[in-house]
């Protein structure tokens, strides 16, 4: 532990150290703020280490190109902003339909359109599950700090070869441009996994094969597995197929990966939230000034605390229900017009009140902007209580004047 | 550096009188194709595993890449590392296998449509990069899977479900889009010279770079019965033994005589860095400063 020294990085350089920690060989990707840090480091960096790196012609290519990198047998990557995400999105459904791993990063910009390109934001959440067409699994990670960062993106990777499906590492601007302290772990020192290679023949191997569970092992283009992969609903061995219930069967098994797996990939962070009054569902930058509010209306005797998703995708149910028991009412900060706080309402189920803090002019929520909702919402319970009429809706919108949260 | 036209070297003589073998080529169980009865791709099909055969390679080594169309379905077919993927992205994916397997041979197959419509971008920076690819373009000038739209090298003119009265855009040419672009080895063949085509497949796959061989191969079903061609044969004769000469018979041609026909064989080969081992080359000298 000695000699492990800290250093102080970007939040986008994070990424990167996470990723070659993880194994990660190959990057390609095409250029666009805020994410343009992780793609020259990795075209630095890899040939350094024999890894390949690859400017591509947009990012349509790019998705594509990491997904061929990884039939080719390498941990591949690649990292993108809203546009781009945009584009990648027909990739991530081909990748999530032929299970192939591999880390697609998405540092959060405002949007929509060119939106506000280096301005911050956190309006890609939604997109991140429901962007591709279909049914289909998502893994999506929400790390709030640059150290959360590097720890995230190598749990990317693993989580990306355990359930041979895209991961996505979804940060806002803020947190992959902060400069913060972080200590590297040592080689070995974090879990780092591989794909299951098959152990079959060659002749017998089968791509998706489901005889022993979800998960087939997957074999790399070149070693001697001649085998097939299809966008097309596809049988065991990986040719289409138009049979009905092999349709159904593989569309139900695509997220029964994750489904059956949640409780494995859910992480959160609990901030006082024990003997919590009122909760805070926050996630990456909003979670920062959540927790600055949990601190300072604890000094003023308010009971508030945070539950703060680190896997924002499988969203947390289970932690959400559990607060709502517990809590009068969930305070949901975000940086868009409201998107995460409509899961937070629906695995709420009316146990408590669900309020929205949202923020879209390219600043981050401010502390005070989370405690005066809280102030005004500990207000409105205790005039209930003394039989004043409660709140009319539960998803109030708290947007402060500028004057009063800047000046 | 390059030249412009180029006779064609007869194969390495076979035995004679025994039949050319496709069994070890194909999937067992996967045929019936999905082309219809009268289509050229069968034809190609045929050519190319001749083509590979004769360069002995391994079909380990071999992976075959394709977006999404009719020819696009030829990867289900055929044993061996074989990657059906997006329409117009094959390229893009082939470049990542690629460079994660360099040891691999890669041949694309793709349509009109999915290489220089939807692929078009992918199509001219694979070009440019000169990667060690063999990209076969079945060119059929007509969307056949989604049955009979204008593709990008539909002649004006000529009758889809998209221009019922006729196409009034000017088409690409495969080749000259190619060469263009930084192809290192740029060629045309048709499905009724399939001789030519295997010879022609040949060299491309042997070629180190990028290597593009533009197909020209008739959809009856479509093209050919919008644009009132009878018969499947009748097509192919017209489009691709009357509307093409070879390079040779070109030099012997008018302007005018060669006005309106498309030229067969190989039309441009040069030599370039290939981007592979440019990329390891690059590799040993960041890694020499360490």
């Amino acid at each position: 532990m000695a000699n492990q020294k800290k250093r102080f990085m970007q939040g986008n350089e994070a990424c990167t150290e996470g990723a070659f920690y993880a194994g990660c060989r190959f990057y390609a990707g095409y250029p666009i703020t805020p994410s343009t840090e992780v793609m020259e480091i990795c075209g630095t960096r890899l040939p350094k280490v024999g890894g390949v790196f690859i400017q591509m012609e947009d990012e349509i290519a790019s998705i594509c190109a990491i997904v061929g990198a990884s039939l080719g047998g390498l941990k591949a990557m690649t990292a993108t902003s809203g546009p781009g995400f945009s584009l990648m999105q027909e990739g991530l459904g081909f990748a999530c339909m032929t299970e192939v791993p591999c880390v697609i990063v998405n540092v959060m910009r405002s949007g929509p359109s060119t939106g506000f390109p280096t301005g911050p934001s956190q309006s890609d959440v939604m997109q991140a599950k429901w962007g591709t067409h279909g049914d289909h699994p998502a893994i999506v990670l929400s790390p709030a700090s640059v150290e959360e960062i590097f720890h995230e993106t190598v749990r990317a990777f693993n989580l990306s070869e355990i359930y041979r499906t895209p991961v996505i590492l979804l940060y806002d601007e803020i947190i992959g441009h902060m400069r913060e302290a972080i200590t590297i772990p040592e080689p070995g020192a974090v879990e780092v996994i591989n794909r299951v290679a098959p152990n079959c023949p060659p002749n017998e191997y089968k791509p998706y094969d489901n005889k022993l569970g979800d998960i087939a092992p997957l074999a790399s283009y070149g070693d001697g597995y001649r085998f097939h992969v299809t966008g097309l609903y596809h049988a065991a061995d990986g040719f289409p197929t138009n049979n009905t219930k092999m349709i159904e069967d593989a569309a139900r098994r695509l997220l029964r990966k994750v489904d059956d797996n949640k409780e494995r990939i859910w992480k959160n962070e609990e901030y006082f939230l024990d003997d919590a009054e009122i909760g805070i569902f926050a996630y990456g930058v909003s979670a920062r000034s959540a927790k600055f509010a949990v601190r300072e209306l604890r000094k003023k005797g308010i009971k508030a605390g945070l539950l703060r998703p680190i896997t924002i995708w499988p969203f947390p149910d289970a932690a959400v229900e559990e607060m709502s028991k517990r809590v009068k009412a969930i305070i949901v900060p975000e940086m868009n017009l409201g998107q995460i706080v409509y899961e937070v309402e629906r695995a709420a189920k009316g146990r408590c009140d669900v309020k929205g803090i949202f923020r879209v002019d390219t600043e981050p929520i401010r502390p005070i902007q989370i405690m005066d909702c809280i102030t005004g919402a500990v207000l409105a319970l205790s005039e209930a209580k003394n039989g004043a009429k409660p709140p009319v809706s539960t998803m109030t919108e708290m947007m402060v004047e500028r004057d009063m949260i800047d000046g | 550096m390059s030249t412009p036209t180029e006779e064609l070297k007869p194969l390495a003589k076979k035995k004679k009188k025994v039949p050319f073998n496709y069994e070890p080529y194909i999937r067992g169980g996967k045929l019936p194709h999905i082309w219809c009865p009268g289509c050229g791709h069968g034809i190609v099909l045929k050519s190319l595993l001749r083509a590979i055969h004769t360069t002995g390679m391994s079909k380990d080594d071999i992976a075959m890449v394709s977006g999404i169309g009719c020819s696009s379905r030829t990867p289900g077919y055929v044993d061996f590392n074989t990657l059906h993927t997006l329409h117009g992205r094959a390229l893009a994916y082939a470049t990542g296998l690629k460079l994660a397997k360099p040891k691999l041979k890669i041949i694309v197959t793709t349509g009109d449509g999915d290489a220089l419509a939807i692929g078009g971008n992918h199509f001219i920076h694979a070009c440019r990069r000169n990667m060690d690819m063999t990209i076969l373009v079945y060119n059929n000038a007509i969307y056949g899977m989604t049955s009979g739209q204008s593709s990008p090298t539909t002649p004006q003119g000529m009758i889809s479900t998209t221009g019922r009265y006729g196409s009034i855009e000017p088409p690409f040419d495969t080749c000259q889009l190619a060469q263009a672009a930084g192809a290192t080895f740029v060629a045309r063949g048709t499905a009724y010279h399939f001789q030519e085509l295997e010879k022609i497949i040949y060299e491309a796959i042997l070629h180190k770079g990028t290597s593009v061989v533009d197909i020209i191969d008739a959809c009856p079903t479509y093209y050919g019965r919008f644009n009132k061609y009878k018969t499947p044969s009748e097509m192919m004769e017209k489009i691709e033994k009357e509307g093409t000469v070879s390079v040779k018979q070109a030099e012997k041609l008018t302007p005018e005589e060669l006005q309106g026909k498309f030229l067969r064989g190989i039309i441009h080969r040069s030599e370039r860095p290939e981007y592979c081992e440019e990329y390891n080359k690059l590799v040993a000298t960041v890694q020499a400063k360490k």
